[in-house]
């Protein structure tokens, strides 16, 4: 609007070339299985999830998680036959905004916006009105259906309630784009006020297993965040709840997590892979090896049959020449564009993916 | 209106009165991780904004955007040519 400062995308996202990134994660030794006995156990959780249509037990996923590499495509193409089944062929294309960034009083060991971390993240206040609509325009024309505002806080206090409940209406009402909101930790009052708002879906993320959160996180608890989670569905809304792979849990934990998230029931989980970063506790871990990331995709997909499974961050570090493939493990959704603080690939180079893929872009809601 | 020191602010390509970064100028300290260029050559790290001055070596304020980003120096304005 003339006379009002808006933010005009300065710099378009950089095409990558492979990313320096150093050694891979190793994989965890796993055991031999004879080929006779990894077939039969595909074949089961095959018709548990295509004929069935149930969801598979902790004890059926361990059962998969330990199949040996050579595996990993035959689980993949189950996941994919799984995701068209359960969800169909669609794409949900979105952007997500850092509209504060840094500051953050938590501790949670994978995040350089966290203050109580010596990391290059500089704190920055809350983006005026003007400035989070030119991202969602932004995002509008990228070719996305859905927008995600993301504070870096604890939890919002009054004044921020108040501005997110300006802009998400706002925001919906000016570009169409369903309006998603990642404001940490909520109360009954807060999941309430919110879903009356007009907010489309809200994030929480568990990130990990309960029983490796403590080693991530220590100043809230995972049942802190599962509260939340609970609130978040009891009042309405959308659950967006998602996990950061790589932080140095064992595969058990791993599918500890998906059974946890399958008691969650959440419509979207985002799958992050940890992109290290500096100054952080996590600072020095070693990225998760591309066809690890593949091997997971697909085992979320195949424990969470229903979820909008998103491509979310640490996706072009982790996956590299590999991010098509993913796509066919089991993913159908994706973050375009930038992330909260890191650079993703063009839009131009995602959309071209998925039209290669004849997977058409759309607005989803759960399991059809 | 976005207030004046808002990352957001301004046009990219102007050359703000307050920006002592003139074109052509050797950069003294590395946009990465912000240690003199005398002993980091550059990080290679593509997929992130600019963290620090070239110039001074301060952290940049940076706003990133589903379609950009934004990086200021508190003093020096935005780097050119990162």
């Amino acid at each position: 609007m003339p006379g009002e400062a808006t933010a005009t995308p300065i710099r378009t996202t950089v095409t990558l070339s492979a990313p320096n990134r150093g050694p891979d994660k190793p994989s965890p030794q796993r055991i031999e299985i004879e080929s006779i006995d990894a077939r039969a156990r595909l074949s089961a959780v095959e018709v548990a999830l295509l004929d069935e249509k149930r969801l598979l037990t902790t004890e059926e996923l361990a059962g998969l998680a330990e199949l040996p590499d050579q595996w990993v495509t035959s689980l993949a193409a189950l996941a994919h036959q799984v995701r068209l089944a359960w969800c169909g062929p669609e794409v949900e294309v979105e952007g997500i905004l850092s509209a504060k960034t840094g500051g953050c009083p938590e501790d949670c060991h994978f995040c350089s916006q966290s203050s109580r971390f010596d990391t290059p993240v500089k704190a920055t206040p809350f983006l005026e009105a003007g400035e989070v609509l030119a991202a969602a325009e932004e995002t509008k024309a990228l070719g996305a259906s859905e927008f995600c505002i993301v504070l870096a806080i604890r939890g919002p206090d009054e004044r921020t309630m108040q501005r997110i409940l300006e802009l998400v209406p706002m925001i919906h009402e000016q570009t169409g784009l369903n309006v998603a909101v990642s404001v940490g930790l909520l109360t009954e009052e807060q999941a309430r006020r919110l879903a009356e708002g007009g907010v489309h879906r809200y994030n929480h993320n568990l990130e990990t297993s309960r029983s490796f959160f403590p080693h991530v996180v220590t100043t809230h608890s995972w049942e802190e965040r599962e509260d939340t989670c609970r609130l978040v569905r009891d009042h309405g809304m959308e659950l967006c709840c998602g996990a950061l792979i790589g932080m140095g849990e064992t595969d058990a934990q791993r599918v500890e997590l998906i059974g946890q998230l399958q008691e969650l029931d959440p419509t979207e989980v985002p799958l992050n892979f940890l992109n290290p970063r500096p100054g952080t506790p996590l600072g020095d871990e070693q990225p998760v090896a591309a066809w690890e990331a593949i091997r997971w995709i697909a085992m979320f997909r195949l424990g969470l049959p229903g979820v909008i499974l998103r491509y979310a961050g640490g996706r072009e570090v982790t996956l590299r020449e590999l991010q098509a493939m993913g796509m066919t493990s089991g993913i159908n959704a994706l973050i375009v564009g930038n992330y909260l603080t890191t650079l993703g690939r063009s839009a131009d180079e995602d959309l071209q993916m998925l039209s290669d893929l004849r997977m058409p872009v759309g607005a989803l809601t759960g399991v059809l | 209106m976005a207030p004046a020191d808002s990352p957001l602010m301004g046009d990219p390509g102007s050359v703000d009165q307050g920006n002592l970064y003139p074109s052509g100028a050797s950069d003294r300290f590395c946009t990465g991780c912000g240690s003199a260029s005398t002993s980091c050559s550059g990080c290679n790290r593509p997929l992130d904004p600019p963290r620090f001055c070239p110039t001074c070596g301060r952290r940049l304020t940076v706003a990133v955007t589903p379609g950009g980003y934004r990086a200021r120096c508190r003093d020096h304005g935005e780097p050119i040519g990162v």
